[in-house]
């Protein structure tokens, strides 16, 4: 698996196709594109291929994968990524296309939140149930104190720095930043709902030590209000089992997993019917030529948000795609099964 | 077939019936009760699908697996009485059963 890391911001990529989502039906579109010579480059605001199989259930099975009669989340995502080895596909990881517009030579421009720009004839969009989303916290005016003192994920350390910092939840990214900004933090505090945490062992060991030396509280609670005014957080009420106390805080970060938000998809120009996006059902395009709508983000008469029905979509999608990218080559029907060139293409003949 | 009782934040009560068998998310997806959001379709896998069982069916209904408490470490406002929806069956045992919808799911 080719991970591209951290692009330097306003950097070009220029490639035939941009597949908007790494999760099992972007995966798949891969090998369908593969097959017709068609290189992709995959973006996922995830740091991981697989969307909500390797995020969501990694380790529940699935039972109606053709030919799997039980393969778990992570197995399919695993799986899939040895299927389409063979095209060596390029990933952006941590990245989410925010911008998607039309050039005037009728090529592609998308641009992600981390400034990498991307020019492509094609663009498959592979969405899913959205762009996963930090889970905010249902307390009465957060919304006032993100991007100054609330935070869902650290971009930048120094904003940390000489701060009083409550970080909330249980998990390996609570705790992994915990550890991270202790040491230049001018108090931490962790607050989680038991005292019980999900988080790797040794983090936990690492930050009951930290406790044990007085370099940081670890408060049993949860957050029942904020406190402070003009977005600046002075301090956060916790409720714990005895009662309610005040956290000291100018800087919180709630880690409470993840949800899928449609996000940027909205803001495209394109047509879409209930926070999804309708395509013909030949070749799954959507109402803009050479944008196609594969897997749970589309919509058409019949559809079934199934893995099964993605696959279906990628391989017709490839096939018009080609035409979009090889517009003078004719486009063979083939099986894997007995033509070379394909096999050529996979590595299983030389 | 049992009852099972939803109380909302308003104080509002409606009762469904269920059959043996199925999940308090499902008895309530299948009513279209608000409050319920289940965005795993019952994975356990969301925690939206919080509520809190009324004092006098929390024996009944019993305690959460391992999995279902991490998982409700991503509820709001967990109480000693919180259960995921999802991961109680109905049973004849649980015939009149009650929960609270919290104020939110997230
Ligand atoms: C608990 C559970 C159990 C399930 N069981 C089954 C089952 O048994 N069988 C079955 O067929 N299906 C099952 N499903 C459904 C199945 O997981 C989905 O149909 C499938 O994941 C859809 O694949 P996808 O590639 O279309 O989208 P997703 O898996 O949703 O992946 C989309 C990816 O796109 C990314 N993304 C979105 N917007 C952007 C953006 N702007 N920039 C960057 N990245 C973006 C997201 O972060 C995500 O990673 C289940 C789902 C759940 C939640
Ligand atoms: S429905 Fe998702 S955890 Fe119960």
């Amino acid at each position: 698996m080719s991970v591209v890391q951290g692009t330097d911001q306003g950097e070009v990529i220029e490639t035939d196709v941009v597949i908007i989502g790494a999760g099992p039906v972007g995966l798949f579109a891969v090998f369908e594109l593969g097959l017709l010579d068609i290189k992709a480059h995959l973006i996922d605001i995830l740091d991981k291929p697989g969307g909500q199989c390797a995020e969501l259930y990694p380790e529940k099975p699935i039972y109606d994968i053709p030919a799997l009669p039980e393969v778990s989340g992570q197995g399919l995502t695993d799986r899939l990524l040895e299927q389409i080895k063979p095209f060596d596909p390029a990933f952006h990881f941590n990245e989410r296309v925010d911008r998607l517009k039309r050039l005037e030579d009728g090529r592609y421009e998308l641009e992600t939140d981390a400034g990498t720009i991307f020019r492509a004839k094609v663009v498959v969009i592979a969405a899913g149930g959205g762009s996963f989303t930090p889970k905010r916290p249902p307390l009465k005016d957060i919304e006032k104190f993100e991007g100054k003192s609330v935070f869902y994920t650290v971009r930048r350390m120094e904003e940390f720095r000489d701060r009083d910092v409550l970080i909330v939840g249980g998990g390996d990214s609570a705790l992994d930043w915990v550890l991270s900004l202790q040491p230049i933090a001018k108090s931490m505090t962790l607050m989680h709902r038991r005292d019980d945490f999900r988080a790797a062992p040794h983090s936990v060991q690492q930050m009951r030590a930290l406790v044990g030396a007085e370099k940081m509280r670890l408060v049993i609670g949860q957050v029942s209000e904020l406190k402070g005014n003009d977005g600046l957080l002075a301090s956060a009420t916790v409720k714990t089992k005895t009662g309610e106390e005040t956290v000291v805080c100018d800087r919180l970060l709630p880690f409470f997993g993840l949800t899928m938000k449609l996000g940027p998809v909205a803001d495209w120009g394109l047509n879409l019917h209930e926070n999804l996006v309708p395509v013909d059902t030949e070749k799954f395009e959507t109402s803009e030529g050479g944008i196609f709508a594969i897997g749970d983000i589309n919509t058409y008469p019949g559809k079934l948000k199934l893995i099964l029905s993605g696959f279906h979509e990628a391989a017709l999608m490839a096939r018009k795609a080609h035409s979009y990218i090889h517009p003078d080559k004719k486009l063979l029907f083939q099986y894997t099964t007995s033509s070379s060139s394909l096999q050529k293409k996979l590595g299983v003949r030389d | 077939m049992a009852k099972v009782t939803f109380k909302q934040p308003d104080g509002t009560e409606t009762t469904v019936e269920a059959a043996a068998g199925v999940t308090v998310m499902e008895a309530a997806k299948i009513n279209l009760m608000s409050g319920i959001e289940a965005e795993c379709g019952g994975a356990c896998a969301c925690a939206t699908c919080h509520v809190y069982i009324d004092a006098n069916w929390v024996e009944k209904t019993g305690k959460p697996n391992e999995m279902e408490e991490d998982m409700l470490d991503f509820a709001f406002d967990v109480r000693e009485t919180s259960r995921l929806s999802c991961q109680i069956k109905i049973s004849d045992e649980l015939d009149g059963l009650v929960v609270e919808v919290p104020e939110k799911q997230f």
